[in-house]
This record gives structure tokens, C-alpha cells and sequence, in this order.
């Protein structure tokens, strides 16, 4: 007596991404903390020292949020409008943020009231940064010009007046006190230097420039601007690299990992990509709800903090040890390991005598039902479960010859549940086949009583409205397909087939 | 022609043993079932076949124990014989010679000496009307009996053996025929006739399947083919009979079966579920589901134990109290058709084919025994007729038997046609193939043909498939890209075509580096290392039939047949046709371990074979007639030893043998005439020590046997045994260490033997000789002796004088012997002097 052989669920190809070390990575943070600020989130910036407080620049206030708090620890709200860039010097001790009415202004973390106000640029200040020397201050604005002031004395230093369109980006370099970098509306990245009074170096990006991002080695840079990432060498004069098109809408920040190994670029498109800095391939990708204008990484990577258009912060943090440990067991609750062994490590005495119990199959419900000949019930339990599962009991019935009696003898709810499944999954490639001989069914049978229930009539016509959809579908497919070989056949070098051999002719003759 | 008298066509296994309802040995010991020509006798605990109870010259039609003697058995055939048969040692007792087609037999213990036989009627023999004759069974001492009294008992019968019983210990007999139920009483001599009215009701079909009686009470159970079971009552009066009616079965009613006390009543049909009804409680019902296949025949052991089932795909399962299986005797699964090819399986030498559906059969040629089916489909079998199954339609082994290609088809009409490609590899543990890969849709039309490649050093193992849809494939194992998944798994490495046509066959060369895939009438030779299409052969007009590649000396010859009746061979290094012959080649395959080539011609309805070398112009051995109808499998099964024959016309036969299978799938074989011999030889061989199993008591009891048979035989001739110390199996009881000794009830009787045989005459005779010596060698000891010796002998005498009355002690008679034997020695002496 042979046991039941339960119905076969085929095994289709899996789609969508593999599991590889980084998607395990960048997984593996908690489910994101959600704040709303009064506005569009413009930046956000980590205090280099620690805890890590980080500042996020909204609509006209500076709130500076604590690495685990979810109330900001600290508010800056003397801005007499939007405020934009939010940075803190790299002792972590002073904070300066631009302005839309064209003041700059620099904080004590610890204070309230500005300490220094810089005053000079004539339209609203979108970029500013401390140098390394901590001294002093760049500032970009949409009056074209870039500017460095000093802190002590709150002067102004130097003026370029080199690009010719509102200056979005900027970066000073870490390494050297009088290199910083622009980036504009007019499509160029500009290196500056100090000590010159004029740019020294010109890069043109093709699309108004976004954001920057300079290597922690400071020879290659990054920015970003239109749909395009590209990645420019410094020390080869400005040479681009590699130009990214991974998103589909303008990119509007840009960061780095920790260890400098992934990119990090945010975009319009409400994607976060990450790229390997080694071959510039994504190798994850973050979804958010709206669209991003910017992005941070704590140090270590130990939270992602994103700004939207639509005001709300999302701060995801990364799983502790235990914690992803403990969640993974949490979800699949089983038995202890005491149950699986028990009496299965019990070492038969010599003289005992071995009774062999025989395995008992387990069996899933619509199996079940199948060994018991209860194919319309098989159907209803199959219908519940994955696509896949109801497709391979589908497939069975039809194997058996009984798909016509499961289908039949159903009132207007189960027939509308049938339809249902239909309408989702009959343009399915992988089970189209099967759906199709099943359709067929439905309609030879319940032909009769089409127009007795608006819902039923409603989802037939839905159902031919889809088929109707994807053979059009597959005609536009037919005619690429045949517009492809022609081209392939064009561009093929033409073989000689070889001649045939002299048998013919031998067996001719 | 030369004529080769020493090649014969025999017979091979695989005959089917379902065709007649088994029957139990009264102590449920053995099965005895109807087996081709020949009755087998199988243990049933054990399911090895005992005795082949061979005589019949036809089909045996039926095996019945003989009621007045449980240990023999009535076999009829159609030869038109009875034979009787003692079958616990496998002797014929007699034969009956009736002289009509016999198609079942019947007795009662009730009529003694008399036998019921089922015999076409008696005006033609061709007619579809058969009756049932009564024979009086002559009594006499000869081996072959003629019995042609036969006086005719019911008209009209059917020629199904399930159709006709006897009732109550033979007081009645009930025979049904379409639509009529017969009851024949022996004391009244009457026949009551009870016909049914055919169902007029959508479905429904009364006709009469089977019958089976009730043993204790009036009550006859028949099945229907819409798969009802009537029980009928009170059919001894012609109008008040009554019946009531069973219904569980879906389909016809094959067989029914009551058990020995009545309390049970079994029926199986082709549902191949065996169900159990309480007699008298019929609701109550007991099922034993999922039995493999159509059950045929239902027998029960007379002591109730055990149940048994014939199924149709030549299978008899025994079953222990309607709950367990405890034996299942499978023979050689015949479908209506091999789909697949014939192949061996390089492992375990086997022969494969397709066999129960879904499934392949793994047959071992030599034990003429099914090892095992493999499930391919793997679903659940569906048992009703008229069901579109999935058929395992080709199948293919590497040269090492690592892999097994399948593919498995169903075709619906108005739907798709579902194919599924499935890799297997070996699993060395399980010793078993287990599924790698499954390919589903790897066509979108049948695949027509599929080859491994045969390359014995290639590191990588390649599949080459032609399907209808005018492309052929090749699948190679590869690693997985993403290292989470477990282990190799097969792709596609190429697809091709050639002008739209469609591919029919493909082979591998030899060492794999061509493949050569014909397309209608053109070959194409393909490169597998570059996929390049190197030439194409043709030899227009006529599509290719079969291809293959010669081997070792032959290796660069291809050879072709064609639809318009030709052979041809091309030579692959000038790529022109070496020689064709024009002949209707309906099967062309090459011997893997020599140059040989085998062609079926299938000429005016009969297959002729030809068997040569590609490189040689005369046919190593040509046969016509091999048998009638078209051969399409046939395959080259590599012998385990080789044969050393120096003849010339059957060098052919050395490294492997040939089987085939005919139209009506008949398993042959070629055998030389030296291979016979042995074979005779061997079974003999066989016979003889087939009494004991080789256990290591075996090897250490059985040459003590062996031994003493010679010592008797020896002893017998000399009149002298060994004496008891010196007995080998004595010694080998003292010295072998206790605990490997068999159980001393055993060991005892071979010692009492021994004793047995020391306490003889001839034993008194050696403790004489035995003293004798003992005495002299005190004599030679000490020289004093000899006139010591005197003065014993005078006092013996004078003891003996002086007390003749009593009797003399042992000691002293001995004393008194051993001293007259000196006497003589001293005497002869004397004289001699």
C-alpha cells in the first residue's frame, strides 16, 4: 500500500533580488522612527563628535536630535525665514546655517542666540561650511557668488564671482584649510583655492549640480545633479570617471558609508541607492514614501536619517546583535529543541527489541481533501492559500479530470472569490497555461446565469478587459520581436552554409 | 546461407503471472500461479519463487489444488492437457490429455475423481461459445492419460474463470454469462436461469463480471461492470429469489472473493482499492487503498490469514489480515507499449524500460526478477480508465550510470501539451537515483529523441534532445551562480536548427566530440565543444530513421537508415557515403563494447537480423525469421563474464547479448548452444545445493556433511570407520569454541551418528587391534616381560581352572584375550622357525 503522494507545487524561478552579504547589511536596521517637521527637510548633518547629535535643517528652524531621542534635544529658531545647510564644525562645538533672507548665521551648540551674524550676500544662502583650519566659513548663494568670511572677526575674506547661475553645493576640504569646491545651477563644479583669486580648476557636470561629496582621501569627487552621479578624479585634472544613471528622477544627495566602501545617493524618485565604490554597481536599494532632498549616516552606519519633501524624517537604526538574533527567532516561533529530541537520542540496549513506527505523512488540508475525493473543498482551501499552491491544485484537478466538477455548483460569492484569483493571476506567464483551460471552464459552465449578479458580470468584464489588454500586449511583443530580428539578421556577418558534401553528387550520378 | 544451428532464440522471462487467479497452498506456504507456459511456485513469506512446474507446450489457463490431495495440483492449458503435479518437490505426476483448448478448470471435493473444464463448444473450436464439461479422470498407473469422457454440464458459459463457482462444497454451481445468472444444482439436476433486465439508465450496465459463493450459506455474490455487487438469496426456487445490492465501486467489479468462514466478502476492481464488507453488515466496509494497480484477482489463504491480489501490472501482493502488505512478487511490468527505449542501466546491469504508469522498471535480466520502479512523475495515480496520465516517453543513462535523463508527457486534447524534462543523479547512499533537476517545457512540441554523451573522460556530462519543434537541444550540469543554492543543476548550452526542419534522431560519437542530429534527409555533424555545424550527409530521398556511430575500429564511420528502405554508411574523415545496401531496417543499434552492429529488417511480416561490421562488407551472422512482426526495441546487455567461444558465427554473442522485444512484448534473447550447457549445468548445480543456504554454519556443517558422505562411502568399501576421537566432526565439535556452534539439537544427532556407527562389530574388532598395539609396545619397553608374561598366563589358567563357574570379569577376559594373542605370535614364531 503505497501512501498518498501529495500534489507537486512547482518550483518556479525565483524574481526579484538575491540575497548577497550587502542586501544582509543593509536590511538589517529596525523599522524606521518617523518624525514630522513643518517643512521640506533640506539637510541634515552629523556632529562629528560624539554621541552624534545630528541637526535637521526644516523650513525655518534648526532642530538638533539626539542618537536615540525622538523629541529634539535642541531647537535654533531665530531665522527670519526658511533656513538651509545646518553644519556643525568638526569639534562639534559651533553650528552655522544659512538663510533665505541672505544672513548667515553661526551658533553655540550649547546657546540659543547667534553668536556671529554674517552679512554681505544679497540673495539666500544655500550652502555653507566650516574650513578645516575651523576658522573660517564658506558660503554659497543664489547671488552666483561664494564667499569666505572670518569667524573671529566676522569679516568677509574673499568674494568669487565665478558662476553664473544660484549655487546649490559646497564642499571644503578636510585635508587643506584654502581648497573648497562649488557646485551650481550652471552645470560646472569649481575647485577653489584660497590663495588665488581666481577658481583652479573646472568641471563641467551637464546638469545644475545637487550635491557634492569629496572621498576622505580627497582625490576623487562626487556629485550629483540631474538623473547623473559622476565621480570626477582631482589629481588627474579633473577627469571624469564613472557617470552614474541609476535613478529616474534628479538626485539630491549624496554620502558615504563609513568605511568609504558604499555610496550612498538619494533622489526625487524616493529611492535611496547604494553603490560599491569599487565597480560603481547598486547593490541595495532603499524605497521611502515621498520624495528625498537629503540624507545622512551616522557614524558606523549606525542609523540612516532621511528628509522628504513632505516634512517627515525617517530615522532607521541599526539592529543590535541580539536584537537581529531575536527578531529572526521571534518570527518563526517553533517548538523548543527539547521537543525535536525528545526520545530521539535514546540508544537502544543490546537485548531490547526495536518496534519500527512508521512516519506519519503530514498531509496540507487541500491534500486532504484530494485523497478523499473532496475536489470542489480542495479548490476553496487552494484558493486561500499562495498563488502558486492554487495554480499546482488547479493543475491536479485538471489531471484527475474533475476540474469541471470543483468548478461547478458555486453560488455567487464563490464564484466572484474564482473570478477574483482569475483577474490577478490569469496574465501570469508562469500560470497562464493552466488559468486558461480553468477560465475556459468557467465560462462554459456558468454561461447560463451571466446577468443574474452585477458582481459577477462586473468581474467578467474586467477578465476580458485584462485579456483583451495583454493581447495587445503580445501582439506590441510580436512585432519588437520581429523588428529584432531583422536587425540581428542584418548585422549578422552572412556564413556560408557548407556546400553539401560529394555524396549527393556521387549518389546522383 | 549458413545455416547456425548452435544460435537459438529462447524465451526470456517476463511472462505475465496475472493472467489466471493464484491460489494458496492449503498450509498458505506457497502461492501457485499460472506463469506462460509453466506454473510458478512462490513462498509466500518470502516471495522467491520455488519451483517452475514446466510441461505445458500453450498458455497454462488455470492451477487448482486437488481437493482429495492438498499437495498436488491440477494445471490445465491450452495445449488441451491436464497435468497433476506434485509441486512441493516439483514433479509431474500425470497427464491428461483432453484435446480441446482448456480456458479454466474446476473441482469440488464433493466429486471425486471428477474434473469441470471450460472448452469451447464442441462443433467448432474457433466459436465464441464455450461450456463447461465434466471429466471423469481415468484411474491408472500410466504418466499420460487420454481423457476424452466428457459429458457436458452447463451450455453457454463465459470463458472468464472469475464467471463460474462452485457452491456449498459443490451441492450447486453458479456461472454467469452477460446478463444471465446460472445456478445448476448436481442432486436435482436442475438449472435455474435468472437473467437481468439491461439498465436502460444512463451509465448503467448490468453485465456480470464475476461470482463468487458463499461457503456456509445460500448466498451468491456477483459483480457488475457499473460496479454494483448483488447478493442473491433463495435462489433454489425459480420465482422467489431475492438480492440486494452493493454499490461502492466506481467502475466495473473484477473480482469478489468470501472468506473462508463467510464472514467476509472482498472485491477489487481497477480502482485498486481492496474492500472488505462484513457478511450480513454490508455498511460496514474496511478499505485498503492505493494497492499500485488494478486488482484482478482476489484469493484467500484457506486458513484466512492472508489475502492476496493480482494487479494488472503483472503484480501479486499478499496481504496479512486485510491491514499490511507483507509481500509483493512483481514480474516483468508490460504496459501496452514501451515508449522508451530498451536500455541497461550500467549499475546494476539491469534492464530498464518503462513499466506501471509514471514509472520506470528496473528488470534484472539474470533473476529474471524486477528490482525496483522508479517513480518519475511522482503524483498520484489516478485509477480510472479514460484518464490522460503522464507517460514516461524517453529515458537515457550516461555511461556511467550517474544520470538518468527522463521526460514524461501528457497530451490532452484541446490543451497544451505538458512535458517535463527530469535529470536524476545517483545517490551512492540510498543507492537509488534521486531527482536534480526538472526541466518543465523544455520543447514546445515532443521531444523525439535524446542521447547522453558517451565520452568516458569528458568532466563535463552533456544531453542532446530533438523535438518536433525543428529545434534540438543541448543541456549541460553546471554550478550554480548564487552559491546559496545546493548543488549543480542542468541548463540549456545550445539551441539549434536547421532550415526549419524537423530533427527525428541524434547520437553522440563515440568520444563526444561530434553529434550528429539528422534532420528528415539530411544529416548534420555538430562540434559539442563549439556548437559549429561542421558538414551535413544526405543521401536524398527519404527521411533518417536511426543513426549511430561505430565504435573503437569503426569509430569513423556513421550509419544511417532511411524511410525508403536503405542502410548507408558515411566515412566522417572524407565525408562521403562509404557503401549502402538497400534494406527495410526497422531498428539499427550498435553492440557499446565492440564494433558490432545490429539491424532489424523487417521483411513480408517477419523481422530478419543482421549483425556486422561497419568496416567489413559480409554480415558477421544474418538470421531470417527471428519472429513475426516488426521489432522496434532491442538492446545489447553487456555479459558479466566473457564468453570464449571460437565460433565464428558466434564471436558476436561474446561480450554482450542481445534481447529484444517482439510486437506482442515477448522479452528473446540469442543464446549459443555453449551457453546453454552451462546454464543446464549450472541449474543443476543449483538444485543441489539449493537445500541449505551458504551461512558460515553452513560452510562449516555442510563440508562435515560432504565429508562424512565420502567417509560412509569410503567405510562401506573398507569396512572401517574411524573411531569416534578421530571423527572430524567430533574433533570439530571439541575444538570449535561453544558460542559458534549451531543449537546442539542439531549437533546431536550428527554425535549419536558417530557414536552409532563406532558401536558396530567392527568397533570390537578395533579395540582389539587398538590393545593389540598397546601390548606391544610394552613388550618392546621392558625385556623381562617376556618371561613375566608366562607366569600370568599359567596363573590365568590356573585361575581359570580353578574358578570356571564364575563368570570372568571384563578385565580378566580381556587379560586372558590378550595373552592367547601373544600365545599365537609366539607360536607362528615356532613354527616359522
Amino acid at each position: 500500500m503505497a501512501s498518498f503522494k501529495p500534489t507537486k507545487i512547482q518550483v518556479y524561478p525565483k524574481l526579484g533580488e538575491k540575497v548577497t552579504q550587502d542586501t544582509l547589511y543593509w536590511k538589517n536596521y529596525k523599522a524606521p522612527v518617523q518624525i514630522k517637521e513643518f517643512g521640506a527637510i533640506t539637510n541634515i548633518d552629523f556632529s562629528p563628535v560624539a554621541p552624534h547629535n545630528f541637526a535637521v535643517t526644516a523650513f525655518t528652524r534648526v532642530h538638533i536630535y539626539g542618537p536615540f531621542s525622538q523629541e529634539p534635544v535642541k531647537t535654533f529658531t531665530r531665522f527670519k525665514d526658511t533656513a538651509y545647510s545646518g553644519r556643525f564644525r568638526s569639534d562639534g562645538q559651533l553650528f552655522v546655517a544659512g538663510c533665505e533672507d541672505s544672513v548667515v548665521r553661526l551658533f553655540d551648540v550649547s546657546g540659543k542666540v547667534a553668536l556671529r551674524m554674517f552679512k554681505g550676500h544679497t540673495k539666500a544662502v544655500h550652502v555653507t561650511d566650516f574650513t578645516s583650519d575651523r576658522y573660517q566659513i564658506l558660503t554659497g548663494s543664489d547671488d552666483y557668488t561664494c564667499r569666505l568670511w572670518d569667524i573671529p572677526n566676522a569679516t568677509e575674506l574673499t568674494t568669487y564671482q565665478e558662476h553664473t547661475d544660484y549655487i546649490r553645493c559646497g564642499v571644503t576640504s578636510k585635508l587643506n584649510r584654502d581648497l573648497f569646491i562649488t557646485g551650481s545651477y550652471d552645470h560646472t563644479l569649481k575647485v577653489f583655492d584660497a590663495r588665488a583669486d581666481k577658481s583652479v580648476m573646472t568641471m563641467d557636470h551637464g546638469q545644475p549640480v545637487e550635491s557634492l561629496l569629496l572621498y576622505p582621501s580627497e582625490g576623487l569627487l562626487i556629485s550629483a545633479g540631474g538623473r547623473y552621479v559622476k565621480v570626477w578624479d582631482l589629481l588627474k585634472g579633473g577627469q571624469p570617471l564613472v557617470s552614474l544613471k541609476n535613478h529616474h528622477k534628479t538626485v539630491t544627495c549624496l554620502c558615504l558609508s563609513s568605511n568609504g566602501q558604499r555610496l550612498l545617493s538619494a533622489s526625487l524618485d524616493r529611492h535611496v541607492k547604494v553603490y560599491n565604490t569599487t565597480n560603481y554597481k547598486v547593490v541595495h536599494n532603499f524605497d521611502y514614501a515621498a520624495s528625498i532632498l537629503s540624507l545622512a549616516l551616522a557614524p558606523d552606519d549606525e542609523s540612516i536619517v532621511v528628509g522628504m519633501t513632505n516634512g517627515i524624517l525617517s530615522i532607521k537604526h541599526r539592529k543590535s546583535l541580539e536584537e537581529s538574533k531575536e527578531i529572526s527567532g521571534q518570527q518563526k516561533r517553533r517548538p523548543s529543541y527539547r521537543v525535536f529530541v525528545k526520545g530521539k537520542n535514546y540508544v537502544p540496549k543490546q537485548d531490547d527489541y526495536l518496534v519500527s513506527k512508521p512516519v506519519k505523512q503530514h498531509l496540507a488540508k487541500y491534500d486532504k481533501q484530494l485523497k478523499k475525493f473532496n475536489v470542489s473543498k480542495a479548490l476553496d482551501t487552494a484558493l486561500e492559500r499562495k498563488p502558486e499552491i492554487t495554480v499546482a491544485v488547479i493543475k491536479e484537478l485538471d489531471r484527475r479530470g474533475t476540474l469541471k466538477n470543483a468548478l461547478a455548483g458555486r453560488d455567487e460569492q464563490g464564484l466572484s472569490h474564482l473570478l477574483n484569483f482569475l483577474i490577478g493571476n490569469m496574465v501570469d506567464p508562469r500560470f497562464a497555461p493552466v488559468l486558461v483551460t480553468a477560465a475556459d471552464m468557467i465560462l462554459d459552465i456558468y454561461q447560463s446565469v451571466i446577468g443574474q449578479s452585477p458582481v459577477v458580470d462586473r468581474q467578467l468584464l474586467r477578465l476580458q478587459e485584462l485579456l483583451e489588454r495583454e493581447i495587445d500586449y503580445q501582439q506590441d511583443l510580436v512585432e519588437v520581436l520581429g523588428m529584432l530580428d531583422t536587425m540581428f539578421a542584418s548585422s549578422l556577418p552572412r556564413k556560408e552554409v557548407p556546400s553539401l558534401p560529394q555524396t549527393v553528387e556521387l549518389s546522383l550520378s | 546461407m549458413v545455416e547456425h544451428g548452435e544460435i537459438r532464440v529462447v524465451h526470456r522471462g517476463g511472462s505475465k503471472l496475472t493472467s489466471r487467479d493464484p491460489v494458496f497452498s492449503s498450509d498458505s506456504r506457497f502461492l501457485l500461479c499460472a506463469s506462460g507456459e509453466c506454473v510458478k511456485v512462490f513462498s509466500t513469506s518470502t516471495e522467491e519463487c520455488i519451483h517452475d512446474l514446466r510441461g505445458h507446450t500453450e498458455l497454462v489457463t488455470g492451477v487448482l489444488l486437488r481437493p482429495s490431495n492438498h499437495l498436488q495440483v491440477y494445471s490445465c492449458s491450452a495445449d488441451g492437457t491436464v497435468r497433476l503435479w506434485d509441486f512441493t518437490d516439483g514433479i509431474l505426476i500425470k497427464t491428461y490429455v483432453i484435446g480441446y483448448p482448456i480456458y479454466s478448470i474446476y473441482a469440488s471435493a464433493n466429486h471425486e475423481g471428477v474434473i469441470f473444464l471450460v472448452t469451447p463448444a464442441q462443433s467448432d473450436k474457433r466459436s465464441e461459445m464455450f461450456q463447461l464439461v465434466a471429466v471423469q479422470l481415468p484411474q491408472s498407473g500410466d504418466q499420460l492419460v487420454e481423457a476424452r469422457e466428457l459429458s457436458a454440464v452447463l451450455s453457454d458459459v463465459s470463458s472468464n474463470p472469475a464467471a463460474i463457482v462452485f457452491g456449498r462444497g459443490g451441492e450447486y454451481i453458479a456461472s454467469a454469462n452477460g446478463l444471465q445468472l446460472e445456478v445448476y444444482f448436481f442432486k436435482k439436476q436442475k438449472a435455474y436461469r435468472f437473467p437481468l433486465k439491461e439498465d436502460n439508465k444512463k451509465g448503467g450496465k448490468n453485465t456480470f463480471m464475476c461470482v463468487a459463493c458463499h461457503p456456509k450459506d445460500d448466498c451468491i455474490a456477483t459483480g457488475h461492470e457499473d460496479g454494483k455487487i448483488r447478493l442473491w438469496r433463495n435462489f433454489n426456487h425459480k420465482k422467489e429469489y431475492t438480492y440486494s445490492t452493493l454499490h461502492w465501486h466506481h467502475s466495473a467489479v473484477s473480482s469478489l472473493c468470501f472468506t473462508p468462514e463467510g464472514t467476509n466478502l472482498l472485491s477489487g476492481g481497477i480502482e485498486s482499492v481492496l474492500v472488505q464488507w462484513r457478511y450480513n453488515q454490508e455498511s460496514q466496509r474496511d478499505f485498503l487503498p492505493r494497492l499500485g494497480a488494478a486488482i484482478t484477482h482476489i484469493a484467500v489463504s484457506p486458513d484466512g490469514a492472508l489475502f492476496c491480489t493480482s494487479h494488472s501490472d503483472n503484480k501479486i501482493t499478499i496481504i496479512q489480515s486485510c491491514v499490511k502488505v507483507s509481500a509483493v512478487i512483481q514480474g516483468l511490468v508490460k504496459g501496452e507499449s514501451v515508449r522508451t527505449d530498451l536500455m541497461m542501466d550500467p549499475r546494476s546491469k539491469s534492464l530498464v524500460l518503462n513499466g506501471k504508469p509514471g514509472h520506470l522498471q528496473f528488470y534484472s535480466l539474470q533473476r529474471d526478477k524486477l528490482l525496483y520502479n522508479l517513480d518519475i512523475v511522482q503524483q498520484e495515480y489516478i485509477h480510472e480508465s479514460g484518464l490522460q496520465q503522464f507517460e514516461v516517453v524517453k529515458a537515457a543513462f550516461n555511461a556511467s550510470g550517474n544520470w538518468l535523463a527522463t521526460v514524461e508527457e501528457r497530451k490532452q486534447k484541446a490543451a497544451e501539451l505538458e512535458l517535463n524534462l527530469k535529470l536524476w543523479a545517483y545517490d551512492e547512499q540510498t543507492q537509488s537515483f534521486v531527482l536534480n533537476t526538472t526541466i518543465s517545457a523544455p520543447h514546445e512540441a515532443q521531444i523525439t529523441a535524446m542521447c547522453f554523451c558517451h565520452a568516458a573522460d569528458s568532466q563535463t556530462t552533456m544531453l542532446a534532445s530533438t523535438s518536433k519543434d525543428g529545434h534540438f537541444k543541448a543541456w549541460q550540469l553546471a554550478a550554480q551562480a548564487h552559491t546559496e543554492d545546493e548543488g549543480p543543476s542542468w541548463s540549456c548550452d545550445f539551441v539549434g536548427a536547421y532550415h526549419d526542419l524537423v530533427p527525428e534522431c541524434c547520437c553522440f560519437s563515440a568520444d563526444g566530440s561530434l553529434l550528429a542530429v539528422s534532420f528528415q534527409e539530411v544529416v548534420t555533424v555538430w562540434s559539442p565543444a563549439s556548437w559549429e555545424l561542421l558538414t551535413t550527409l544526405s543521401q536524398p530521398p527519404g527521411a533518417i530513421r536511426d543513426l549511430c556511430f561505430g565504435r573503437l575500429s569503426c569509430s569513423k564511420y556513421l550509419l544511417g537508415t532511411s524511410a525508403n528502405n536503405l542502410l548507408c554508411c558515411w566515412n566522417l574523415l572524407t565525408c562521403s557515403l562509404e557503401w549502402s545496401t538497400s534494406m527495410d531496417v526497422s531498428l539499427l543499434l550498435a553492440d557499446p563494447l565492440s564494433e558490432n552492429m545490429a539491424a532489424f529488417c523487417c521483411q513480408a511480416g517477419c523481422t530478419d537480423l543482421f549483425v556486422f561490421k561497419p568496416s567489413e562488407p559480409r554480415p558477421l551472422f544474418s538470421r531470417k525469421e527471428v519472429c513475426s512482426g516488426k521489432v522496434t526495441r532491442a538492446v545489447f546487455a553487456p555479459r558479466e563474464e566473457m564468453l570464449e567461444s571460437c565460433e565464428e558465427s558466434s564471436q558476436w554473442l561474446n561480450h554482450s547479448q542481445l534481447y529484444f522485444l517482439t510486437q506482442y512484448m515477448d522479452l528473446m534473447t540469442f543464446t549459443t548452444k555453449a551457453e546453454e550447457d552451462r546454464l543446464m549445468a549450472s541449474s543443476k548445480q543449483l538444485v543441489i545445493d539449493d537445500s541449505v543456504a551458504m551461512t558460515p554454519f553452513y560452510l562449516l556443517l555442510g563440508k562435515h556433511r560432504q565429508q562424512e558422505n565420502q567417509d560412509s562411502l569410503g567405510g562401506m568399501s573398507a569396512e572401517r570407520t574411524p573411531l569416534p576421537q578421530g571423527s572430524v566432526a567430533i574433533r570439530e565439535l571439541l575444538q570449535t569454541p561453544a558460542h559458534v556452534l549451531p543449537s546442539t539439537s542439531y549437533l546431536c544427532s550428527m554425535f549419536v551418528q558417530s557414536l552409532l556407527i563406532s558401536v558396530t562389530d567392527t568397533r570390537e574388532e578395533n579395540k582389539h587391534t587398538e590393545e593389540e598395539m598397546e601390548s606391544e609396545k610394552e613388550e618392546e619397553d621392558s625385556e623381562g616381560e617376556m618371561e613375566s608374561s608366562t607366569r600370568p598366563k599359567e596363573s590365568l589358567e590356573s585361575e581359570a581352572t580353578e574358578s570356571a563357574a564364575p563368570a570372568l570379569t571384563k578385565a580378566q577376559a580381556r587379560e586372558l584375550r590378550r595373552v592367547k594373542k601373544l600365545d599365537h605370535s609366539w607360536l607362528a614364531g615356532l613354527l616359522d622357525s
